[in-house]
């Protein structure tokens, strides 16, 4: 990555203007033109530096339902429990922490009635206690790494 | 932050089946975006606009791969403060920059008496500790409690189905 690079991927965490020349927009100041960021923008993607240019939709505004929940699974039956969680296309995402609740996964469904059901699944499945940690409230969200 | 959620309606739902991949790659991406839909330039701009004003698409941007940009560490701090600070407390975290997410979330008494998360993203867990060190201070007294839940290992990520992108 060289300092356009960084130039780039600063610039357009903030987002992408509203517009039909989008990137001629920015090419000004980011002292550039605009079929460089173009092809900058096609080359991070490719190389794994950026993992997503586009629009970043908010599932709950658009009625979906997320939830974080956390179980404790013993240390031995970890990985079995881990492929009973994952095989539910309802789980997002899934990391093993360093804690007792040694599993924190995301729950995305398109209603959210749905995920009290997965819940039950997963404990039926599992014989762990699921706990849930639906967001009551948001703060800002959106993350930006100066690189 | 309650308005009732945006109704997916048909053409919704195909810009977000057409953007699942990210907005297409060229000078004019709107109008490719269009011609994708059968739609015009106009009337995708305008769409958008709507979602971005009703919260549906938080912005149009660039999504860095922390891990591939050398930001390996990440830890989930989380903080016990009082139910009537907890809004101030999380306003100001949420505002420094090396951290990604805010909530406030359910306590679980009495194994879980934290209701305040951020998670917080750095290049090592050192840095980690210092960011988590500087969230302290600012919360100050306001904070009975905290911990600091380091990822051992992503088990699963995927991107979200349907139209769903986080």
């Amino acid at each position: 990555m060289d300092e356009l690079d960084r130039s780039i991927v600063n610039t357009l965490q903030d987002g992408l203007p509203l517009c039909e020349e989008p990137f001629a927009a920015l090419a000004a100041a980011l002292e550039t033109d605009e079929q460089t960021i173009v092809s900058r923008l096609a080359r991070m993607l490719d190389e794994g530096i950026l993992s997503r240019f586009g629009p970043l939709y908010n599932a709950e505004r658009m009625g979906g339902a997320l939830s974080l929940c956390a179980l404790s699974a013993a240390p031995e039956a970890f990985d079995a429990i881990a492929e009973r969680v994952n095989a539910h296309p309802e789980v997002a995402h899934n990391y093993e922490r360093e804690h007792a609740l040694n599993m924190w996964f995301v729950l995305a469904t398109e209603d959210a009635d749905r995920i009290a059901q997965v819940v039950a699944e997963i404990e039926q499945e599992t014989g762990c206690r699921v706990l849930q940690f639906p967001k009551q409230k948001e703060f800002f969200v959106g993350l930006k790494l100066e690189v | 932050m309650n308005e009732v959620a945006d109704r997916l309606d048909d053409a919704t739902r195909r810009l977000v089946a057409a953007t699942q991949e990210g907005l297409p790659l060229c000078a004019r991406p709107y109008e490719a975006l269009a011609a994708r839909l059968g739609a015009t330039q106009e009337s995708v701009l305008e769409r958008l606009a709507q979602m971005i004003d009703n919260g549906s698409i938080r912005r149009i941007a660039a999504v860095p791969n922390h891990y591939a940009l050398g930001f390996r560490a990440n830890g989930m701090s989380v903080w016990d403060v009082a139910d009537e600070a907890a809004t101030a407390c999380g306003r100001e975290i949420g505002e420094l920059p090396f951290v990604s997410h805010c909530y406030l979330r359910p306590r679980h008494l009495p194994e879980w008496p934290y209701n305040l998360f951020a998670m917080v993203h750095a290049r090592c867990r050192e840095q980690v500790e210092a960011q988590v060190e500087r969230i302290a201070e600012i919360l100050g007294p306001r904070s009975r409690g905290h911990d600091v839940l380091y990822s051992k290992r992503i088990l699963k990520k995927t991107g979200m189905r349907l139209g769903r992108e986080i």
